[in-house]
Parts: structure tokens; C-alpha cells; sequence
């Protein structure tokens, strides 16, 4: 085994010379080169034993990755018969088991010891984005339309909850179910127009749509405020008791009526327990829909149109039906967003969160949805563990984005559990012969 | 005889200069199985699209009578609609949904029923009983015709995964899952072997006896033709040169021509012309 | 006298709409060549042009550092060693990134894309700092065309220079496609890549290529940029890359002349609203003219319409 790994080894490293080789001329305008500010305009520094130990590091980690495949095409090839290492069913038990444990790992958090205000963001954070992986999810993941802007939805749920209480008053809970079913609603307006569009057209459409709502939002002044954004957005309350030391008037507050003593991380639990809820109600739903005539109908327009028009299905109740369910779920996102920051600016709604969102779904396997859930996290856990690289964290995470897509092209999780199996279910009788027939 | 279930008259598709099919007439009765024949590029697969919905013709009209809601123009519905009105049809180049099981792409083939029972969503989410019920009925409905079409130990496999036999079969059983009044099959008979092909004659013998649907199909196997169609129109270069029986195309001038093409073209080496002649001239019945 | 004003004001407009279209149209090539051969959206080329204007900067910074004194020669250095650069990026960035994922789900190299734009355009932010650049302009004055009273129409060097050199690159590049080998490969790697591979042509160089030749235009784009405008960040990739991309699409993705068409336009609507209209909104002008075009001709408006194969 180690033998052909060595075997290997020179064409290996060769390999690795070239691309340091190649690094080291492509690093000449940037790294060993660079163009500083002076006050006579632009000078140019150099910067040569930088490239140099660019090049190095290109060399190192080539070889690496190239003996790190090696090895573990070699483990695959020596795994003993069977197409994997896991059979399918377990594969099925294993992500259900996950699951369960993510949710109740999510349940207790806040309890846990080492839990603190920060951990809390980020779980909030992570729970956002399994919102509108879930969302997504269903767009693309199921139904097969692509979309680069879904971010407009994410947006249009904030700001619905925004301006809804800051001209009308409303509250989070009034205003939740409105943020969804306003997106909603753009969901299906958006989707009236590209109905007759087919993969890459729809890529550029919906990438226009969400910069179209993000320009309207930051021009639009005098109903949005422009850059300025929205600010004074009120927090959720638990049945009409606030979090706050001094609740706004007409509410109760949570320490003084149920006597616990007044904590600012109370305010910042309970608004992870509704974000939390939000995520694990979504999921059911979305559960659910998958194992419906609806769900069915989204998968088989994924799968072949053609075929679903022959069936007597109308795909374009099908598309809008998807777009406005994901759009829905967007919105809940963004109105729970609002109330998160207590302010919202189309700062928040850039086309990089569109990008995403829509990495979730296809890093966590497209229609999986404990594969969006692990997607998530890693989103938004890998910028928090590279916090330490501070500056590089984007750039590594660009890179890991790459290579993640090279080593699963298919997504983390790539099996599909069918919604429903013939084995196992006893025959209802006669019945059915007499039914078949039309 | 009773009024023809479909009724096809002065079909005309266009597309762009070229007509690839001209006023063509056919007909195809309940209880019946029609075959449409003809050369490659007659224009078989053209009608079938017309017919389907999915090519609006040029001219001509698409009269299906059907049992309960009168005489329908299928030229005049939205394609989807088609279906919705009996009239379903299977692919040439088999369209399956490849990554969902055999039983959910019969299940998917009920969902114009099923949709509404779901209360569009909203008695399913909430998982009422009466949902529940036809649910059930469905997946008893998907399971006869898996039962029928020997499907039951590939049942929970994914459709993508499956022989090329077994994915035609599929496909007839989920076209049948619609309850169709008129079932069309495009080349049902390529790729099979003939031990399957003859299995697939029967299973349309049964099929028209059992539940008295028509069937439409094109096919090139003749063998297949001839031993289970009752009637047979031949389409040549868009037009219909033929209608007849089995004995009376076998024999008709026209076809043979057709097939074999004139004399001084010489288009086919002489041994594809005798296969050929051989082909027109068995009876054997599966 | 007004409608003389008018007039002027339009077709002052006008030009800078052409400019401003034929650098889109120049980046816009990439997206729709890379589209035709291998069916992705490169969605990292906004950042290979974003280099080549860096590349540009540098150049012309290092030249003037130099005390070269020709504008001619200088330019033409200049564009000939970002050209080299930005084309060696751009054949990285399609054998880093793309070439492993031939053959898998359509998603997957769309993600990758997203990912190298990421990673480009955070590489050039750490290596050249996150400040707008600003360049000593290179090549000043142009022609007054018509004088009126409190009314100028005239046309920058600059811009004549953009324009003719993009006409100029669009013939030749016409040429290379139509009538040698390699654009003779290109055209079979579109049609049908198995085939092109049987007959012999090497698909894997041919794609290389066109990534190259696409990236070079890109270049071209990026340090015209830098000398009409005079200041670039590590931001203009994206911007640039969607109008382009849009520009792409509104042509018909896949088609040459398309491509320039619709840079053109985009071009045009964006002078024109910001003259017209408001310069807030010119780009939800330029996105619903897009959508308004797909709706009536959902291939674009020189795309070869499909039809449906059943």
C-alpha cells in the first residue's frame, strides 16, 4: 500500500514544482509586487521573499493534497466489497440519528456550560441560515430552479417586519406570519416572468431580482431610509411579556412577573428558543410537503418537465408553487432577522449572502435536509474557527468552498430517502384491482 | 361500430418551411388497439406530439369523445390539460423521473387526483384522515399495476437504476396509473429482446380486454404490429398512404413501397429489403 | 438652440454609452465563450478582469516610475504584459477549479465559481490593500466635435481609443473563431464534445484556450478601465462581471456578436438613464430591460431559439 504511494512520489512532487512554479509567476504583479499610496501618487514596493514563500507554501500543500488523495484512493480500493463503506440503510439511520441529536443538542444548548452570549449569536446565526438553506432548499434542491437571488426574499421578510412596526406598530408575532406571506407573494410575482426559462436564464434573472430589490431598498428613502435603514425594530415577546428591563408600554416584563431576576441573556435565550422553533416547525413543514402530491410534484419537475406535462401535471403551478414556498420561509427568515438587530440596512442583503445560501444547498446535497443543517453550520462556523487568521478568513474560506465541491461534487450528503416504500406495507385488498380500473 | 373515442382529422404541423405532417387523418377506437406505422421521419412521432399536447398543430382538429365530459378539441387545451382528459402517452426515449423510486413515479402519475384530496396541501400537512385514506388508495393503485408489470421486487429501487425493459415497463405502469381512456405508446417495443417483446404484446392484449382502453402505438417491430393491432395506418413522408387491417396493409401496394422503396432508387441493400418483406409478411402472434 | 443643446446632450450620451458597452462587451465574450464550450457560468471572470486592471496599475505605475516617455509604446506594454498575466490567471483558475468537476452535477462547478470569485477577490484585497487605487491619467485631451454657448460636445481620446481597439479586437477575434484550427475546434467542442474528442481534437486544451483567449479580452477590459476611470478597487469585478454577464444573456449566451450586442446596450440603457432618467436606478433599468427581452425571447436576442426535443 505505501509502496504505490511512494511509487508515486516523483510525478507527485514534479507536479507540486510545477504549480509552485506557476504560482510563483502568477504571484509577480501581486505579491512580489505592490502598489503603495504616496503622496505623489502611486509607487511600487516589492516584496520578493513573500512570493517566495508563497510559492513554498503552493508546493507544500500540492504534495499534501495529492498524497492525501493517493492514500485515500488506495483505502477505497483495499475496502473490502460493497459499493461503500456504509450501506445505504445505515447511511439512512446514521442521518436520521443525526438529526435527532442536532435538534436536542440545539434544545439544550443554552444550558450548557460553556454556552455564553457568543455562542448564542452564532447559534442564532446558524439557525438563520438553516432557515434559508431550508428555504432554498426547496427551489433548488427540489424542484430544480435555480435561483441567485433569494436573498431578495431574506430582504423583503426583514423589511416587511420593519416597516410594519414602524408605521403601523405591529409586533413580531402579527408580523411573522405577514413577512412570509409577503415574500411569498414576490416569490410568486418573480416567478410569473421566468416561467418559460430554462437553467442558466433563470441564473441571471434571479441574480437581477435580488440586486433590483437590493437598489430599490437603499434608494427608495422616504419609505426605507435609505442606506440609512430601518431602525427601533421591536423584540419578539412571550405572550405579551417583554425581555427588556423596562418593557415598552402596554407590555408586561418577563422578571417581573414570573420573579426570575432581570438578565440581558434571558432576552438573548429566548430569542434563540424562537429562532429555534422557527427552524424546527420549517423543517416538519418542509418534511411534510416532500412526502405530498405537492412535494412529489416539485421532484418530478426537477427530474424531467417533459414527463410531468405528459402526466397531466402544470409545471408552472409547480415552479410558482416552489418559488413562493422557499420565498416563504425566506421571509420568516428575514422578519426573524429584524427582530434579531433590531434594525435592518440593505447592507445585510448583497448578493454574497444569495451565494450563500445557495452553497448550503448544494454543499449539504441538493433536497437534503439534514444536509442543509450541516451545510449551515459549516458556513458559519468555518469564518468563526478562521476568526484567528482574521484577515485570510475569507480567502480560506473561498478555497475550502473549491475543494469541498472537488471532493463531493454530489453534496456532503448525496442519498435520497424515498418518501415512501412498497416493502413492508400489507396489501389493502381487492380493492385495488377494482380501483385501477378506470 | 360506436363513434371513434379519438378522432383525428386534416392534421397539419409546420415547422418553419419544412410540413412534417400533412392533413392527416386517423381515428382510434375504445377497446382497440391502433398502430401507426411509417419509414423513419414519416412524422409518427410528430402526430403523437400534436396529439399530446405538446406541439400545437398547425391545423386540423383532435376530437376525443369522452365518456363523461362530452367531445373535447385536445388541439384547443393547454398541453399539460391533455392528460387531465385520458389521453397519455409514453416516451420514445423513456422519460422516467430517474432519481425518485418506481412508486413514487407511479404516485406522481396520480397527482392530478391526488392533489385536490390533499386539500391542495393544506388536509395533508395537517395529516387528516381523509387524506390519509386516499393516499392509501393511491399506493394500492400504484402496487396493482407494479404487480401487473412484475415490477414488485424493483418497487422501492430508484428508476434511474433499472434495465431498459424494466424502465419501459415502468413507464406503461405509470401512464396506467392515470386511468387512462386512450394510452399512447411511442416505440414501446425498442431495445426489448424478443422474449420481451412478445411478453409486451400480451400485456396489451390484456390490457385492452381488461379494461377496455384504447390504445395507440407506434411501432417498427412488425411481427408486434401485426399480431395485435386491429387496425393499422401507415404514414409516409407526413401523409397517410394506408388504413386497414393487419392482411389488408400486409398487402396494400402502397406500404410495400413505401417500405421497400421504388424500384429504381435502390435505396435499401437488397437484404434489409427481403428482412424487411419478411418482417410485413409474419403473423406471429405473441 | 434647445433642440441643438438636445441634441448634443444625446449624442454625448450616446458616446459615452458605446464606451461604456464596449468594455462590457469585451468582458462579456469571456462569459458567453466559456458558456458555449462547457455550458458554466465562469462566474469568476468579473475577477479576472478586476485583475487585469490591477495588473494595469501596476504596469503603468512601474512605467512611470521608469520615466518611459512614450504613451504609445508604454500602452502598448502594458496591455501586452496584462494580457500575459490576466491569461494565466485565467487558465489557473479553469484548471484549479473547473477541470476537476467535468462531468459532475450542474450546481457543483457554479459553487466552485463562487468560490474562486471569493478567493480572487479577497487574494488581490490582501496583496494590495483594500483602498482604491487611483492611476495618473495616461492618455489626456480629445476632439471637441461640436462647439455650441454653454454646450461642448466632444469625445475623449480615451474613448476613441476604447472604441477602435474594441472593433478592432472584435474583427480579428471574428476571424480567429471563423476561419483557423482552433476555432474550428471550439465550434466542435460545442456541438458535441464526445464527438470533437474522437475525431481527435484535444477538448481539455481547447477549453484551456478558450478560458486564455477569454481571459485576455478580459484584461484588455480591465486596463482600458483603468485608464478611462483613473481608480480601481478589488471590488469592480463583481459589478462589472454581472453587467457583463447580463450583457451575455440579453445577446444570447453562446453567441459572439450577441455578446457585443448586448454590452452595447447595456451600455447605452445605463448612459441614458443616468442622463434621463435617475443614475440611482440604472441598474434596475438595465436588469428589467434583460427580464422584458427574455420574457418575449427566452434565448436572448441573437440566441438561437430552442426547440423542445420530446
Amino acid at each position: 500500500m505505501a509502496s504505490t504511494i511512494i511509487a508515486r512520489l516523483p510525478a507527485r512532487l514534479r507536479d507540486a514544482a510545477l504549480a509552485a512554479l506557476l504560482a510563483l509567476v502568477l504571484g509577480i504583479p501581486f505579491i512580489g509586487l505592490q502598489t503603495l499610496s504616496t503622496d505623489q501618487g502611486l509607487a511600487i514596493g516589492t516584496r520578493w521573499p513573500w512570493l517566495l514563500a508563497a510559492a513554498a507554501v503552493i508546493f507544500a500543500g500540492r504534495l499534501l493534497f495529492a498524497i492525501l488523495a493517493d492514500l485515500l484512493a488506495e483505502r477505497r480500493r483495499t475496502a473490502r466489497a460493497g459499493r461503500s463503506l456504509v450501506s445505504e440503510a445505515l447511511a439512512g439511520r446514521l442521518t436520521r440519528g443525526f438529526g435527532i441529536g442536532a435538534a436536542l443538542f440545539a434544545l439544550t444548548l443554552p444550558f450548557l456550560p460553556f454556552s455564553d452570549r457568543y455562542v448564542l449569536d452564532i447559534g442564532m446565526t446558524a439557525l438563520i441560515y438553516i432557515l434559508l438553506g431550508m428555504g432554498l432548499n426547496v427551489t433548488v434542491g427540489l424542484a430544480g430552479l435555480l435561483d441567485l437571488g433569494f436573498v431578495a426574499f431574506y430582504a423583503i421578510g426583514a423589511y416587511t417586519f420593519a416597516l410594519l412596526s414602524k408605521f403601523f406598530g405591529f409586533g413580531f408575532w402579527l408580523s411573522l406570519p405577514l413577512s412570509g406571506l409577503v415574500a411569498a407573494s414576490f416569490g410568486v410575482l418573480l416567478s410569473l416572468p421566468i416561467l418559460r426559462l430554462r437553467g442558466d436564464y433563470l441564473a441571471i434573472v434571479t441574480l437581477g431580482f435580488g440586486e433590483i430589490t437590493r437598489i430599490i431598498l437603499l434608494n427608495w428613502q422616504s419609505l426605507t431610509g435609505g442606506p440609512n435603514g430601518v431602525s427601533g425594530i421591536p423584540r419578539p415577546s412571550l405572550f405579551g411579556l417583554s425581555f427588556d428591563r423596562r418593557p415598552p408600554e402596554g407590555l408586561g416584563s418577563f422578571h417581573e412577573v414570573t420573579g426570575i431576576a432581570f438578565s440581558g441573556e434571558h432576552r438573548l435565550m429566548f430569542l434563540y428558543f424562537v429562532a429555534l422553533g422557527l427552524v424546527l416547525v420549517a423543517s416538519w413543514g418542509v418534511w411534510r410537503l416532500r412526502h405530498l402530491p405537492i412535494g412529489r410534484s416539485w421532484e418530478a419537475l426537477r427530474e424531467d418537465e417533459i414527463a410531468c406535462r405528459s402526466l397531466g401535471i402544470n409545471p408552472t403551478a409547480s415552479k410558482v408553487s416552489a418559488y413562493a414556498t422557499g420565498a416563504f420561509l425566506g421571509g420568516l427568515a428575514g422578519c426573524f432577522f429584524a427582530a434579531r438587530q433590531g434594525f435592518v440596512s440593505p447592507e445585510s442583503f448583497t448578493f454574497i449572502e444569495s451565494a450563500l445560501i445557495l452553497a448550503i444547498v448544494v454543499l449539504g446535497g441538493m433536497g437534503s435536509q439534514i444536509g442543509v443543517v450541516i451545510a449551515a453550520l459549516f458556513i458559519v462556523l468555518l469564518p468563526e474557527f478562521a476568526r484567528d487568521f482574521a484577515d485570510y478568513r475569507m480567502l480560506i474560506f473561498g478555497a475550502a468552498m473549491i475543494l469541498i465541491m472537488i471532493w463531493r461534487p454530489q453534496g456532503l450528503l448525496s442519498n435520497r430517502e424515498p418518501t415512501l416504500r412498497l416493502a413492508g406495507r400489507s396489501a389493502a385488498g381487492d380493492s385495488a384491482a377494482k380501483e385501477a380500473t378506470p | 361500430m360506436t363513434a371513434p373515442l379519438l378522432e383525428v382529422s386534416g392534421l397539419t404541423m409546420r415547422f418553419g418551411g419544412l410540413v412534417a405532417v400533412d392533413g392527416v387523418g386517423l381515428t382510434a377506437q375504445t377497446g382497440a388497439i391502433t398502430a401507426l406505422i411509417g419509414p423513419n421521419g414519416a412524422g409518427k412521432t410528430t402526430i403523437f406530439n400534436c396529439l399530446t399536447g405538446f406541439y400545437r398543430p398547425t391545423a386540423g382538429r383532435l376530437l376525443l369523445r369522452h365518456p363523461d365530459q362530452g367531445e373535447i378539441e385536445l388541439q384547443r387545451l393547454p398541453g399539460y390539460q391533455v392528460a387531465r382528459h385520458g389521453v397519455v402517452r409514453t416516451f420514445q426515449n423513456i422519460r422516467l423521473f430517474p432519481r425518485m423510486t418506481v412508486l413514487e413515479n407511479l404516485m406522481v402519475a396520480q397527482h392530478v387526483e391526488l392533489m385536490p384530496k390533499s386539500g391542495f396541501s393544506v388536509a395533508g400537512l395537517l395529516g387528516l384522515a381523509g387524506w390519509r385514506a386516499a393516499e392509501n388508495a393511491a399506493i394500492d393503485r400504484a402496487r396493482f399495476w407494479i404487480e401487473r408489470l412484475d415490477l414488485t421486487a424493483v418497487a422501492d429501487e430508484e428508476a434511474g437504476n433499472l434495465s431498459y425493459g424494466m424502465q419501459r415497463r415502468v413507464e406503461i405502469a405509470r401512464a396506467m396509473s392515470t386511468r387512462p381512456l386512450l394510452l399512447c405508446l411511442d416505440e414501446p417495443a425498442a431495445g426489448l429482446n424478443p422474449r420481451e417483446t412478445a411478453a409486451l404484446g400480451q400485456l396489451l392484449l390484456g390490457i385492452r380486454q381488461e379494461f377496455g382502453i384504447g390504445i395507440l402505438l407506434i411501432e417498427h417491430d412488425m411481427s408486434l404490429i401485426m399480431g395485435i393491432s386491429d387496425r393499422i395506418h401507415v404514414v409516409e413522408y407526413g401523409r397517410k398512404i394506408a388504413e386497414g387491417t393487419p392482411a389488408e396493409i400486409r398487402s396494400d401496394e402502397r406500404v410495400i413501397k413505401a417500405y421497400l422503396g421504388e424500384p429504381e432508387e435502390e435505396e435499401m441493400p437488397a437484404e434489409v429489403a427481403q428482412d424487411l418483406a419478411q418482417d410485413l409478411s409474419q403473423e406471429t402472434r405473441p | 438652440m434647445d433642440s441643438a443643446v438636445a441634441l448634443g446632450t444625446f449624442l454625448q450620451h450616446l458616446i459615452n454609452g458605446l464606451t461604456l458597452g464596449a468594455i462590457y462587451g469585451l468582458i462579456a465574450i469571456g462569459y458567453t465563450m466559456v458558456y458555449g464550450i462547457i455550458r458554466m457560468i465562469n462566474f469568476a471572470h468579473g475577477e479576472i478582469y478586476m485583475i487585469g486592471a490591477f495588473v494595469g496599475v501596476t504596469g503603468f505605475t512601474l512605467l512611470s516610475a521608469a520615466g518611459v516617455g512614450s504613451v504609445a509604446l508604454g500602452l502598448l506594454a502594458v496591455l501586452v504584459v496584462s494580457i500575459l498575466f490576466t491569461a494565466a490567471y485565467g487558465w489557473t483558475v479553469e484548471r484549479v477549479a473547473y477541470r476537476p468537476l467535468r462531468g459532475a452535477p450542474k450546481l457543483a462547478p457554479l459553487i466552485s465559481a463562487i468560490g474562486m470569485s471569493i478567493l480572487l477577490q479577497n487574494y488581490v484585497m490582501l496583496t494590495q490593500g483594500a483602498r482604491p487605487k487611483p492611476l495618473q491619467p495616461v492618455l489626456v485631451g480629445g476632439l471637441t466635435l461640436w462647439r455650441g454657448e454653454n454646450f461642448d460636445l466632444s469625445i475623449s481620446y480615451i474613448q476613441l481609443f476604447i472604441m477602435l481597439l474594441t472593433l478592432v479586437l472584435m474583427l480579428g477575434f471574428t476571424q480567429l473563431i471563423q476561419r483557423t484550427p482552433l476555432g474550428r475546434a471550439q465550434r466542435a467542442c460545442e456541438q458535441d464534445r464526445t464527438m470533437a474528442a474522437l475525431l481527435g481534437i484535444n477538448v481539455d486544451r481547447t477549453i484551456s484556450l478558450t478560458f486564455v483567449m477569454g481571459a485576455s479580452l478580459a484584461a484588455v477590459a480591465g486596463v482600458l478601465v483603468t485608464m478611462y476611470y483613473g481608480v480601481i478597487d478589488f471590488f469592480i469585478g463583481f459589478l462589472a462581471g454581472m453587467k457583463a454577464f447580463t450583457a451575455a444573456v440579453l445577446g444570447g449566451i453562446g453567441s459572439l456578436p450577441g455578446a457585443m450586442l448586448g454590452g452595447v446596450l447595456i451600455g447605452l440603457i445605463e448612459a441614458f438613464f443616468t442622463g434621463y432618467v435617475s443614475g440611482a436606478y440604472k441598474d434596475v433599468a438595465a436588469f428589467s430591460v434583460l427580464i422584458l427581452v427574455l420574457v418575449l425571447r427566452p434565448t436572448g436576442l441573437l440566441g438561437r431559439p430552442d426547440i423542445e426535443k420530446v
